[in-house]
């Protein structure tokens, strides 16, 4: 199917793919949530647009999770009938919107995560992520563009949204451990070429949101210990309530099609 | 030889057909003129295969461009045929044709800047988009995301005018 598979358990590059797509399906779904609610109609389009090209990238590495698992589940089905525990996204993304700023903060962190990591797995040696990496890395370069220029006038604003904007980032930073923690999954595909190192990524992410937060006159927080494990599978309370809106539809009418 | 002469014949009606399919959000322009088609080449079994690739993954347009070329391709006869998507190497604002280009701009949407070939600098924003209607520079990005997601929204300082910026990707 891949070269990926020859090098690789099957089994293990499913869950890897679905840490990838459930990522992009969360936070595109948790973005969705701004349509009709933001403080503009540029922004309104923004949010949307950028939720938008997240189901897309969902979209793609659900349709390959799928056909690796080989039990015949196409993107629906792993979309929206799955539990709580099965999804794999790490749980910043599935945190609350808050405030538009918050939002921001959350977007920027994890647009530069995407960047970073995809702009290396358009090297993978799995033929199909490499595809949809190169794919996915020019749209998320428009995603950082909007937050970070966000981030940057709402920093540098007037004290109200710079104290916002920085009472965002101390609560969500601590998420941001989760993003680099690697285990054995993430070693795996590190070795067979599959993915990026995760310090790699790490260092040229921190790079990049100092920059970012240099020009926003934000401080950057510590890093604390965290023990988050959405990635694999134990998620904060905020996934159950997503999933209940999102899954609805197809929990009560199974099939059901636009 | 006549299998080969009558799959060339296919192709070309293909690309006839296939021209005349307009994008869905920009009317102006066909597919064809966007670059959207890789390839058509017939395969062993003598199905001919289109290479259609997305603009943007989740662009809600790619699932009727996709009806509206195998309806396109039917309703003018040719035999039978499939649509793949293309993924790889990545759909490029550089691959809209010539005359896209002149077409988009006659339709008073700002073509993309040519050439993606350092990325990393888009990161920090384009030139001055020129107003395609008084021609001033004097413009401001109001939105890196207009009314879809191939699009840029800005506005005029000259002439007060708002338009719309094809993005580079």
């Amino acid at each position: 199917m891949s070269a990926a598979m020859d090098r690789v358990e099957a089994q293990a590059l499913f869950r890897y793919v679905l840490r990838l797509g459930d990522l992009s399906l969360i936070l595109g779904q948790r973005l969705g949530e701004w349509v009709g609610h933001s403080p503009a109609l540029e922004e309104d389009l923004g949010l949307a647009n950028i939720a938008l090209d997240l189901i897309g990238q969902a979209r793609l590495l659900l349709t390959y999770a799928g056909e690796v698992e080989g039990r015949g589940r196409g993107e629906d089905d792993i979309a929206f009938l799955r539990e709580h525990g099965e999804y794999l996204n790490p749980i910043l993304a599935e945190q609350p919107n808050g405030d538009f700023g918050r939002t921001i903060v959350r977007q920027v962190l994890i647009d530069a995560f995407q960047l970073e990591l995809y702009e290396r797995m358009t090297a993978s040696t799995d033929e199909r992520l490499a595809a949809i990496a190169a794919k996915s890395v020019k749209e998320i370069r428009y995603h950082l563009r909007y937050s970070g220029g966000w981030l940057v006038r709402l920093g540098d604003g007037t004290d109200e949204s710079h104290a916002r904007v920085q009472s965002a980032l101390e609560a969500l930073w601590p998420y941001t451990v989760e993003l680099f923690a690697e285990d054995e999954l993430d070693r795996t595909m590190a070795d067979s070429g599959v993915a990026p190192r995760l310090s790699d990524v790490q260092l040229a992410w921190a790079q990049r949101i100092d920059a970012i937060l240099g020009e926003a006159t934000l401080q950057r927080p510590r890093d604390r210990p965290h023990s988050w494990h959405g990635k694999r599978g134990q998620h904060s309370e905020h996934l159950g309530y997503m999933l209940a809106e999102m899954q609805h539809l197809q929990r009560t009418y199974p099939g059901a099609r636009w | 030889m006549n299998a080969v002469c009558i799959d060339n014949h296919d192709s070309a009606l293909a690309w006839q057909a296939l021209a005349a399919v307009e994008d869905p959000e920009i009317p102006a322009l066909s597919i064809v003129d966007l670059g959207l088609i890789r390839y058509i080449e017939p395969r062993p079994d003598g199905t001919l295969e289109i290479g259609l690739s997305p603009t943007y993954v989740g662009c809600p347009a790619t699932e009727v461009i996709r009806r509206s070329a195998e309806l396109a391709l039917r309703d003018a006869g040719v035999g039978a045929c499939v649509v793949t998507q293309v993924l790889s190497p990545a759909w490029t604002s550089d691959w809209i044709t010539a005359e896209g280009r002149r077409k988009l701009e006659s339709y008073g949407i700002v073509p993309p800047e040519r050439s993606v070939a350092n990325m990393r600098d888009v990161l920090r924003g384009d030139r001055p988009v020129a107003c395609p209607r008084c021609q001033s520079v004097d413009t401001e990005t109001l939105s890196q995301f207009g009314s879809t997601p191939c699009k840029a929204l800005h506005r005029c300082r000259a002439c007060l005018e708002p338009f719309e910026y094809f993005k580079c990707i």
